[in-house]
């Protein structure tokens, strides 16, 4: 048995950005009731009850947020707890995971669910021409074998001590076996929540199911209506005119009239969403990891956050690991804006000037142009002259990202330690954004490897502490902030004490975490 | 009237060319553009083979030509296709059912919406720009004369948003009587969705009225000037009889023009209006389809379009020869 609480972490990070600490037991506040809704930026036309295509936060919150579940679940306070699974065990290895399912859990249709479920449900990720986001992690499966009617045994090709975490990943949905096409095209899940109406890029609307497995802990509200309002102007007047009774991403730029009007409240969490300004390490000049030291210096972070996010984020450095992850260096020394610093690593590169591009579009983060300039005018005290080139925004990911020696990016940043460094900072791996490898550190490499099979928490612990602390002073990626999630509701809307920092939206789980007061 | 049937179907074949052509615009001027559907389906999760793999599902890795004539033959035969985000998704899943209608299916119901906005829009600005046009004509140089011209201008002058958003602040946050979200769906009831669409019909009137209102009211002044209404006032008619009986009826074939090029303005251009509102009407689906590179679904709404204005003008030109004995009785 292997659970991993990341309870310590709310005493740090995540407690400075969760708002409106009462003090009070939370459960004793939550009733049933009411109907919530919620106006959503992150909606498309073509939406789909397919799990495989979800990315962004109006189906995650459709998806794995009402209508359906996965096997366990990221609580708000980071720690793992089952949900269609009770409780999992490995081998010392690390290779073998045994996962009990919860009994007398029902679909939406009545069919009960059970191991078959499971196993089909994953093998949709690596179905012949299956493009999921989630392929990587159930290719890592060699083997799926049902050892009871509500017991799952996974091999894995090595061995992989977040596995559990993994499962947790809104992408991996479980349906019904042998009725997945229906239940794709109709919305039939476990979740606390049963599709009344869905009309893809326009709304979502979902009533309660009479009795669920979480009852008494999750899933206060009577019925949920989800508004798909992609434009910011047009969600945040929807709030103010109580259209709707929450909203995500508000606009920092008009955050005041929010804060103005008293029957709305504002909540914000600071989680491992992160804008990055990657670096190719294998193009010159950036192979010189003095060069890098020089941009790590050369760049105003402060200065970032308080222009660029408007307050509502907070410095990075320069690795992708954040306050909502477990392993987080929090009292890692930061790296702080110093000319004198970039000058003289700079002369140890042998260069008494440096002349770069920066490529940045708004496609890579909102306001990316604007912090290229800001760090082309930081730097220049620093001896470093960046000219910013504006790319368009069409195709950016194509043709700039991964291709310009040093260009703009975001991450949205990942549960665990071994998955953001594995999609990353892995040698060879396809999003590998700084083409960071064994030339750079091999002592990255190795502990990466070696990490991602030890159980022991605190090996672990000292193993990615190290890991960031490499990526801080020669890794070929700039990471000035972490942005912070920000909604804002109506304060007829309650949320518990404490709210999920991995995603918007409490973890995109508000429709089974808050209630109305 | 054989010479109207003549020309309606002239002017039906012309318009088929005309669509013709502006497919093949439309097609070109989409694939210049920048990035195709597969690098932004995937954006920064694009890999090579990902995107050379939804390339070779899709078909984009044919030459241009063969792509076109594809599409066209579909057309043709009455097909307009699978979406590429839907034939994408049917790849996804693995199987061909998976929710998959086509590009005719999604469209419909937009269409429907955006037809029902742009009903409600006529229903108020038609009648409130002849209206205030032949006012405007009789009391012309008058204070209520500059009065509406000095409102209507100034509100054909300001972008679409602002006036939404005016609207929105006075009658929406400051008063709260409508409410500022459009989201209409199938299963209201009729009270509920007018309710719901006011807002975003007002907008429109705003932006329309202006230029039907100038119209009528210019025609019917160029009239006034004419020697058989000095005739009949010479002869004691009252004024507004005057415009109502004698010149208005003159004045139709260019009042029916211009309102038949606002009617479709209405149908193609509100795209703005339905962001602001979040009203589900086919000009969303039309940016976001762009967004995307979804050429089929691009094609289906330009078509849509070219044949609004086709259409319309065709209506527009037939109405003004009935309304005109001297082009309906050919010497």
């Amino acid at each position: 048995m292997t659970r991993i609480s990341r309870r310590g972490l709310l005493t740090t990070g995540a407690a400075a950005g969760v708002l409106a600490a009462s003090g009070l037991p939370l459960r004793a506040q939550a009733k049933r009731g009411g109907r919530l809704r919620v106006g959503l930026a992150g909606a498309n036309s073509s939406d789909s009850w397919d799990g495989r295509t979800h990315s962004d936060t109006f189906m995650i919150s459709a998806g794995q947020g009402a209508v359906f579940d996965t096997l366990t679940e990221n609580a708000a306070d980071g720690s793992l707890r089952g949900e269609l699974a009770t409780d999992w065990e490995a081998s010392p290895d690390a290779k073998t995971w045994t996962f009990n399912l919860r009994q007398g859990v029902t679909f939406h249709n009545g069919k009960s669910f059970g191991a078959d479920d499971v196993i089909e449900s994953l093998q949709l990720h690596v179905a012949e021409g299956s493009k999921s986001a989630a392929q990587p992690i159930v290719s890592s499966i060699t083997e799926m074998k049902k050892t009871g009617d509500h017991q799952v045994q996974f091999t894995l090709a090595e061995g992989n001590a977040d596995f559990p975490y993994l499962m947790s990943d809104y992408h991996l949905l479980m349906y019904p076996a042998g009725q997945i096409e229906e239940a794709i095209a109709n919305g039939i899940g476990t979740g606390m929540y049963k599709v009344q109406s869905f009309e893809p890029g326009v709304r979502f609307v979902g009533t309660r199911v009479d009795s669920h497995y979480k009852d008494g802990e999750a899933g206060w509200f009577d019925e949920l209506e989800f508004i798909a309002i992609n434009d910011t102007t047009a969600r945040m007047n929807a709030l103010m005119t109580n259209q709707v009774d929450a909203i995500n991403r508000i606009d920092f730029k008009t955050e005041s009239l929010l804060k103005a009007n008293p029957q709305i409240r504002i909540q914000e969490v600071t989680g491992n969403q992160h804008y990055t300004f990657p670096m190719l390490t294998n193009v010159a000049p950036f192979n010189d990891v003095n060069v890098r030291r020089a941009l790590k210096y050369g760049i105003n972070r402060q200065e970032l956050v308080d222009k660029i996010l408007l307050g509502h984020g907070q410095v990075a450095n320069d690795t992708p690991i954040g306050p909502a992850n477990q392993y987080y260096f929090e009292n890692m020394e930061q790296l702080a804006y110093d000319p004198d610093q970039a000058k003289y690593h700079l002369k140890q590169a042998g260069l008494d000037s440096l002349d770069i591009d920066l490529s940045a579009s708004n496609a890579a983060f909102a306001g990316a142009v604007d912090a290229a300039q800001l760090f082309q005018a930081s730097a220049k005290a620093g001896g470093i002259n960046i000219n910013v080139v504006q790319e368009p925004a069409d195709g950016y990911w194509s043709n700039v990202w991964l291709k310009k020696p040093f260009c703009a990016s975001y991450w949205s940043g990942r549960a665990t330690e071994d998955w953001m460094f594995s999609s990353a900072y892995e040698a060879g791996a396809p999003w590998n954004d700084s083409q960071w490898d064994a030339d750079d550190s091999a002592r990255f490499q190795n502990l990466l490897i070696e990490a991602r099979a030890e159980l022991d928490s605190d090996k672990r612990r000292e193993m990615y502490h190290e890991m960031q602390q490499i990526l801080r002073d020669d890794g070929g990626v700039l990471v000035p902030m972490f942005a912070n999630f920000v909604e804002a509701m109506n304060t007829k809307v309650q949320t518990p004490d404490v709210i999920g920092n991995l995603w918007q939206m409490d973890n995109s789980r508000f429709a089974e975490r808050w209630w109305m007061s | 009237m054989n010479a109207v049937l003549k020309i309606i179907l002239q002017r039906l074949a012309l318009g088929v060319l005309t669509l013709f052509i502006v497919s093949i615009v439309i097609f070109l001027a989409v694939n210049m553009l920048p990035g195709d559907f597969a690098e932004a389906i995937l954006g920064q999760g694009a890999t090579p083979e990902a995107v050379a793999a939804i390339r070779r599902d899709l078909g984009l890795d044919q030459p241009l030509v063969v792509r076109y004539w594809d599409w066209l033959s579909g057309v043709l035969q009455g097909d307009l296709g699978n979406s590429f985000a839907q034939a994408n998704f049917s790849a996804f899943v693995g199987s061909e059912s998976g929710g998959n209608a086509g590009v005719a299916q999604q469209i419909a119901p937009r269409f429907a919406n955006t037809m029902f906005l742009a009903g409600v829009t006529a229903c108020i600005a038609v009648p409130l720009a002849v209206g205030l046009g032949v006012l405007a004509a009789l009391y012309r140089n008058s204070a209520f004369d500059k009065a509406a011209n000095v409102f209507t201008l100034s509100s054909i002058s300001s972008p679409e948003f602002f006036l939404a958003y005016v609207l929105i602040l006075f009658l929406a946050v400051l008063n709260p009587m409508l409410p500022s979200l459009s989201n209409i769906y199938p299963d209201m009831g009729i009270a509920e969705r007018l309710q719901k669409t006011l807002l975003p019909a007002l907008t429109l009137t705003l932006v329309v009225t202006a230029h039907m209102m100038r119209m009528t009211r210019a025609a019917i002044i160029n009239l006034l000037a004419s020697p058989y209404i000095e005739m009949a006032r010479l002869k004691g008619v009252k004024p507004l009889r005057i415009i109502t009986h004698h010149a208005l009826p003159n004045a139709l074939a260019p009042i029916i023009n211009v309102i038949a090029l606002n009617l479709a303005y209405l149908i193609t251009g509100v795209v703005v209006v339905e962001v602001v509102f979040v009203y589900p009407g086919i000009g969303q689906l039309f940016v976001d389809s762009v967004k995307i590179r979804d050429i089929p679904v691009v094609q289906a709404c330009c078509l849509i379009f070219a044949a609004a204005y086709i259409l319309l003008n065709l209506l527009a030109d037939i109405l003004s020869i009935l309304s005109n004995p001297r082009l309906r009785h050919k010497r």
